[in-house]
């Protein structure tokens, strides 16, 4: 599996891009690697990257985020040790990047660095569930906000259609269709299709390049 | 395929309002509770609707007071602060019997308080919260699903009876993801012939006005109101019961609180303790008979609330205080756990059987 040293995961806010990029981190880590992830998101005070921190730490996983996440304290504040990542480039690194165009806002200002290094995938998640991007149209109109917001073009899209606990293998067969006309209209390749672990198992045979996922802290409580 | 989404509480209070035909949203951002805004941000430019954001809360509820003079379903949202400011807009929205919808998607509180979730809004939202005598609807959804469910719900109630509407939520509610349906939904339209839409020289003009210098007026204008919320607590209190048929012990709790009240009695019961719950709706009016009804068979009730104790004065008014009613609670933005209630149902248990 070729990989880019820097991950990216964007996308509309509630399509999974945390979980995603917390286990894509220690799908990285298990497979070897020095890995960092960095929690961007200066929007949502409620589920952060930083609910995983330990599970990440006991992986050997570096983890950046603001002192302020999962606080009391309602801050938009990020940790300067972002630009570490971007300048020293001695570890492969994830990016979990707010939501939204505002939610990417804050990328920004470390693009010129990775467009520099010019080694990066810059990543598209979409959940068809989600009420404002059911269909591609929608979701590409969420896309091309983002772009214009952190000024870094997407280079793939991360289907992550689920219904939380009533994931069936059927809703993410249903949504393979509309990742396959989002890519069409954005003219890029299909990263790859996440599903919840037991999901995941029954889509086997059935859809190309699974990424199991398993569910983090926040997501499947109360 | 069905046609549930994955939506965040607060996106479906959202799209649930303009399910319901409110097609005007005016607000001020404050977290837990700014996807409302964000959302209706996006989405009503595209149905022909008003996003409107605000220069303050004092604005925002006068907007919803002037759209709903004129008829139409209007409504704003805010979180516990946020409601206090606006408070003042809900005393005169009462004061001149229009129908509209608040949101309160509660934190922490005194004061700036935390932006975590809480229930220490309870006394705000069902005792006024404004000034002078006056009710206001209150609306207590337990999952994403009945943040839908009760915006449409609340709309309903309130243009039926001419009272404001709020749906009292919570930081968790508004942040939590779970998948919701809205297919059920049938759109209800009221007469309004109260409404200040222009008289056409055909009748005569209607006022909107919470105004009177006369005070004999001002008292037959809180008589007639107040007949009126009798016949609301007659029809419209609504509730959910949970194992309470043989019930001794009985857990009561709202919102969030009663989803870890429903998995601690289920404990409770696997253990033989003879636990249910009662689980209000409705807040105002508070559902009295489910608690009339199980004093028969219930020896104490636990009240389960992140407050310092606020729903339980309505369950001793309820109870007539003829039981023990105790509290289980947490506040300042943390949730009970199940382990804590468990452990007072079995201590509750533990005194009833010496």
């Amino acid at each position: 599996m070729t990989r880019a040293r820097v991950t990216l995961f964007a996308g509309h806010y509630g399509s999974g891009k945390t979980n995603i990029a917390v286990n894509y981190a220690l799908a990285l880590r298990a497979a070897g690697e020095k890995v960092k992830i960095a929690d961007l998101d200066i929007v949502n005070p409620y589920f952060r990257t930083r609910d995983s921190a330990e599970e990440l730490e006991a992986a050997g996983v570096e983890l950046i985020s603001s002192a302020y996440a999962n606080t009391n304290v309602d801050f938009p504040a990020m940790n300067s040790a972002v630009y570490g990542l971007v300048q020293r480039r001695d570890a492969q690194t994830v990016f979990d990047v707010g939501g939204d165009d505002r939610g990417a806002l804050a990328l920004g200002r470390f693009v010129p660095y990775i467009l520099e290094e010019n080694d990066y995938e810059m990543l598209f998640v979409v959940n068809f569930r989600r009420p404002l991007t059911p269909d591609a149209e929608s979701a590409l109109e969420i896309m091309r906000e983002i772009e214009s917001a952190c000024k870094i073009p997407f280079t793939a899209v991360v289907n992550n259609t689920n219904l939380g606990c009533e994931t069936t293998a059927e809703t993410l067969l249903d949504s393979l269709p509309l990742a396959q006309e989002l890519c069409r209209l954005a003219s890029l390749p299909l990263k790859m299709t996440c599903a919840e672990q037991s999901v995941a198992e029954k889509l086997r045979g059935k859809a190309e390049n699974i990424f199991p996922l398993k569910l983090q802290r926040g997501a499947a409580e109360l | 395929m069905s046609d549930k989404k994955l939506m965040k509480g607060n996106e479906a209070i959202a799209e649930a309002a303009i399910e319901a035909g409110c097609r005007f949203y005016f607000g001020y951002p404050i977290t837990p509770q700014t996807e409302v805004a964000a959302y209706m941000a996006k989405r009503m430019p595209k149905i022909g609707g008003v996003f409107l954001q605000a220069e303050s809360e004092l604005a925002a509820v006068n907007m919803v007071y002037g759209v709903a003079s004129a008829g139409k379903r209007a409504m704003t949202s805010s979180s516990s602060p946020g409601i206090s400011l606006k408070s003042e807009g809900i005393s005169y929205l009462a004061g001149c019997d229009l129908p509209a919808l608040i949101v309160n998607v509660q934190r922490g509180g005194p004061g700036l308080g935390g932006i975590q979730p809480s229930q220490s809004d309870y006394f705000q939202a069902t005792r006024g919260g404004g000034h002078g005598d006056y009710h206001i609807l209150v609306l207590a959804p337990a999952s994403v699903q009945e943040m839908a469910d009760f915006t449409v719900k609340a709309f309903d109630l309130a243009d039926k009876w001419r009272v404001p509407a709020m749906l009292l939520s919570d930081g968790t509610l508004g942040q939590m993801m779970e998948p919701v349906s809205m297919e059920h939904y049938e759109a209800k339209t009221f007469d309004k012939p109260w409404a200040v839409t222009g008289t056409g020289m055909a009748r005569e003009h209607n006022i909107i006005n919470s105004l009177y210098l006369d005070p004999q007026k001002l008292e037959i204008e809180n008589f007639r109101r107040y007949e009126r919320y009798e016949r609301i607590k007659a029809e419209e209190a609504m509730w959910e019961e949970y194992l309470m048929d043989d019930a001794e012990i009985c857990v009561t709790a709202y919102g969030i609180s009663a989803r870890v009240a429903r998995s601690a009695v289920t404990a409770a019961r696997a253990q033989g303790i003879k636990a249910g719950m009662i689980r209000p709706q409705t807040l105002w009016p508070f559902p009295v008979k489910p608690f009339e009804d199980s004093l028969e068979h219930v020896r104490a009730y636990i009240d389960v609330e992140m407050s310092m104790g606020q729903m339980i004065e309505d369950v001793r008014l309820a109870t007539r205080c003829a039981r023990p009613v105790c509290l289980s609670n947490r506040v300042g933005g943390m949730i009970p756990s199940t382990e804590q209630v468990l452990a007072k149902i079995k201590e509750i248990a533990g005194g009833l059987d010496k």
